[in-house]
């Protein structure tokens, strides 16, 4: 069925948003660069190799437990190139702003984003403002480039795994989702979870330098480790299998969750990432993982196999079913 | 004495130890296939969440029934939610399973993106809540549930009539759940030998409004918790009862439903409601399985403050192939339709069983192709 | 067909209290269940405490699916 209106569920990047992406953009705007739907792409170069990426950001609240739009924007961004294998080197940001918008709020969010970009290393070089009048836009909406260097002869990519590969996720997951939703006060939680929001190169750069057998890498964002996974076994056309009782989440995410009748699978994070490496290589990312602050609750939460394709959930009694990706926006439940 | 309760809980929760014995003793021990139903839409999700109906394949079918309060709430219902929603001021404040779910020609979602005030919320207080803090709006509730939900949303209109907040009103549509499976365990080719019955609904209405199907209908009941080694259980308590030849009315639950239930939400459900037939979407007319506000609270009731017009008993799916009456039933598994998974999924969800993400179709559609 | 969670109550002030699941909190109404104390676990459902859940029945529960498993084993000895 084709929809009249564009909805929400369009940008929940889950099915609704990969169908308009093959439907209407790649339909219209298709090449092969753009055709492999990678988080950044690497472009064709003769002064080495270079990728690119772009990312516009939404978030409401602005500010939120962890975080704000500002730290995202960047991010965001720089992780699309990390898990690429690019080192993030330069960016460009979009804004658009709400008239009546608070200048200090402004201020806040720009001082956040100089204080990630400066931490990564990465200069902003290009920047574009734009004011729109009251009632049309939320406060604050901003867009990132982003342009990284490959400075070394591996390709990541889903293509390269192959049956018995290990799955690794650098920490917990969902936890930016979750303090999001709550932030938003609609639900009247109380809680003590953050956003996980944080630059994950200096993880993907240590794995690089150890000369760990990585095959590909991805950051669970929109859709979650399931939406991710489901995304990544199927542009390698095999399947995975992961474990209910090695994922790992937070308490309060997962009591969040189960409260609001949410699956902790499908809940995005934004400084965590999924590492799918060489089986014998498997132990040796987990102990260059965890020796850094970010990865230090890496776990090995799974394994690629040949057959049956998709994603596979190892419940706790040792059944399994399939973890689908996202249909749509995620909405609490009472049934 | 709470450090324990919480100990045995995270036990019946996790200890795998006790479910993968269950299971391998449900493998072990049951001869011919059973075929039973899980009445509660939460129980559907458990089961397939956690693998108990994968686990337990070619030895218990698992049928789900008509457990869901959204899933079964008539498009004609839908319509009026999304007449309420049209309306210039008003708010609709909602549980957020509403918003997916068709009425004729359209869906709340639709609505929304369309810039209808729709807001979802956790609890209706919290819509009351909002009621208080923006008085020149009026802000009308969804009352959509089965027993369990129906007194919290009634005790929030009798705190709206305590605190003299008259922007606030329900639109109000509980579904009651002995009607509904006296209709099923009525049905002329029943295959179902037994029935999980819903565990949160017991919680308030207790275990004796169920006792017809025993004495009626001799069909084995077991008042189910929601933990896989709850489920498991239950059908190991089944098990035994239609081995037994004695069906009895069992609860697996104790730590949450009881004989009597609620009295409290008991009495709020019968001093503000009057019983009604009432339409299910995919099951049809039940009689007497409808809760709408008395007279004396219809400066609450949506329905007479915004003069809606009567409900007309509609159902589209009967005519479009839609086999969730079937599905309901136990007739049929969901895969049987020829709709499933092909134009009806949960993008596009057709029947009701596909429309809750905790339908039987859709928890098909997620878990079991 | 109803999301319920065991939580902890943490506040009763009137109607009005506070529970706890994992580490998150909140506003709960105890208007149909005015016995709850402090230290409690309820039912929550929507906001509302419906139910304060029994550690001894909690137990049988855990008791009588260990008898169950234990008579499995005593049929495989035989």
């Amino acid at each position: 069925m084709k929809d009249n209106v564009v909805g929400l569920d369009h940008g929940s990047g889950g099915r609704k948003t990969a169908r308009l992406i093959r439907e209407l953009f790649l339909a219209y705007l298709g090449n092969p660069i753009l055709e492999r739907l990678e988080d950044s792409a690497e472009l064709p170069s003769d002064r080495g190799r270079i990728a690119l990426t772009t990312d516009s950001h939404v978030v409401y609240p602005l500010f939120f437990p962890g975080g704000d739009i500002g730290k995202l924007a960047v991010c965001g961004t720089l992780n699309d190139l990390a898990v690429k294998g690019a080192k993030p080197r330069f960016m460009t940001a979009g804004f658009v702003l709400r008239a009546g918008m608070s200048m200090d709020a402004l201020e806040r969010i720009v001082r956040s984003m100089a204080e990630e970009l400066n931490k990564a290393g990465v200069q902003l070089i290009a920047g574009d403002t734009k004011v729109i009048e009251k009632g049309k836009v939320d406060d604050c909406y901003i867009t990132t480039t982003g342009f990284g260097a490959l400075e070394h002869s591996k390709t990541f990519a889903p293509e390269r795994m192959e049956e018995g590969d290990v799955i690794l996720v650098s920490g917990n997951i969902g936890d930016h989702e979750a303090a999001v939703l709550l932030a938003r006060g609609d639900f009247g939680f109380e809680h003590k979870i953050e956003s996980d929001i944080a630059n994950v190169w200096p993880l993907v750069e240590r794995l690089i330098e150890k000369d760990v057998d990585v095959k590909a890498m991805r950051d669970p964002t929109r859709g979650g480790l399931a939406t991710t996974l489901n995304e990544m076994a199927s542009a390698a056309g095999l399947g995975m299998v992961i474990r209910e009782q090695d994922v790992p989440f937070s308490p309060a995410v997962k009591g969040a969750a189960e409260l609001l009748g949410l699956d902790p699978y499908y809940l995005a994070s934004e400084g965590r990432l999924i590492a799918i490496v060489a089986a014998d290589h498997a132990e040796r990312a987990l102990e260059v993982l965890k020796a850094e602050p970010l990865g230090k609750d890496a776990k090995a939460i799974g394994e690629v196999r040949e057959k049956p394709e998709g994603l596979w959930l190892e419940t706790l009694l040792g059944s399994e079913r399939p973890l689908l990706i996202l249909e749509g926006e995620q909405l609490p439940r009472i049934c | 004495m709470s450090v324990e309760l919480e100990a045995i809980l995270e036990r019946i929760e996790s200890d795998s130890t006790l479910t993968r014995g269950m299971v391998e003793k449900l493998i072990r021990d049951v001869g011919k296939p059973l075929t039973l139903m899980e009445v509660c839409g939460t129980h559907t999700h458990a089961i397939s969440k956690t693998g108990i109906r994968r686990a337990l394949a070619g030895k218990v079918r698992l049928l789900s029934g008509p457990g869901c309060p959204v899933c079964v709430t008539s498009d004609a219902d839908i319509d009026r939610f999304i007449a309420l929603a049209r309306m210039p001021d008003v708010a609709v404040t909602t549980f957020g399973d509403m918003l997916h779910v068709p009425g004729t020609e359209s869906s709340l979602a639709e609505q929304r993106d369309a810039g209808a005030d729709i807001r979802i919320v956790y609890s209706p207080l919290d819509a009351l809540g909002m009621a208080e803090k923006e008085p020149r709006k009026e802000f009308c509730f969804l009352g959509v549930g089965f027993e369990t939900t129906a007194p919290a949303i009634l005790a929030t209109v009798a705190e709206a009539r305590k605190r003299e907040i008259d922007n606030f009103s329900i639109c109000a549509a509980f579904k009651l759940i002995p009607p509904a499976l006296r209709m099923i365990a009525a049905h002329p080719d029943l295959a179902i030998q037994g029935f999980i019955l819903p565990g949160h609904v017991s919680a308030v209405i207790g275990s004796e409004p169920y006792r017809f199907l025993i004495d009626e209908f001799k069909k084995p009941c077991v008042i189910t918790g929601f933990e896989g080694a709850d489920i498991l259980q239950a059908i190991l308590m089944i098990a035994g009862q239609i081995k037994e030849g004695e069906p009895r009315l069992e609860i697996q639950y104790k730590r949450v439903a009881t004989k009597e239930g609620n009295k409290a939400a008991l009495k709020i459900m019968e001093g503000m409601c009057d019983v009604k037939d009432s339409m299910w979407r995919g099951l049809g007319t039940i009689p007497e399985s409808e809760l709408k506000l008395k007279e004396a609270w219809k400066d609450f009731d949506a329905e007479h403050k915004f003069s809606l017009p009567p409900l007309e008993h509609r159902e589209r799916f009967d005519t479009a192939g839609c086999r969730c009456g079937d599905v309901l039933l136990g007739k049929i598994i969901p895969p049987d339709c020829p709709l499933f998974a092909e134009t009806c999924n949960p993008s596009n969800p057709l029947g009701p069983c596909m429309v809750s993400s905790e339908g039987a179709c859709a928890a098909y559609y997620k878990y079991e192709r | 067909m109803c999301i319920g969670i065991p939580a902890k109550v943490i506040k009763i002030n009137g109607d009005m209290g506070k529970v706890d699941y994992q580490g998150v909190q909140r506003e709960t109404s105890f208007m149909m269940l005015p016995e709850a104390k402090v230290g409690d676990y309820v039912l929550l459902h929507a906001g509302f405490a419906i139910k304060r859940l029994s550690e001894e029945d909690a137990l049988e529960t855990l008791e009588l699916i260990r008898e169950m498993l234990k008579a499995g084993e005593q049929t495989d000895e035989r």
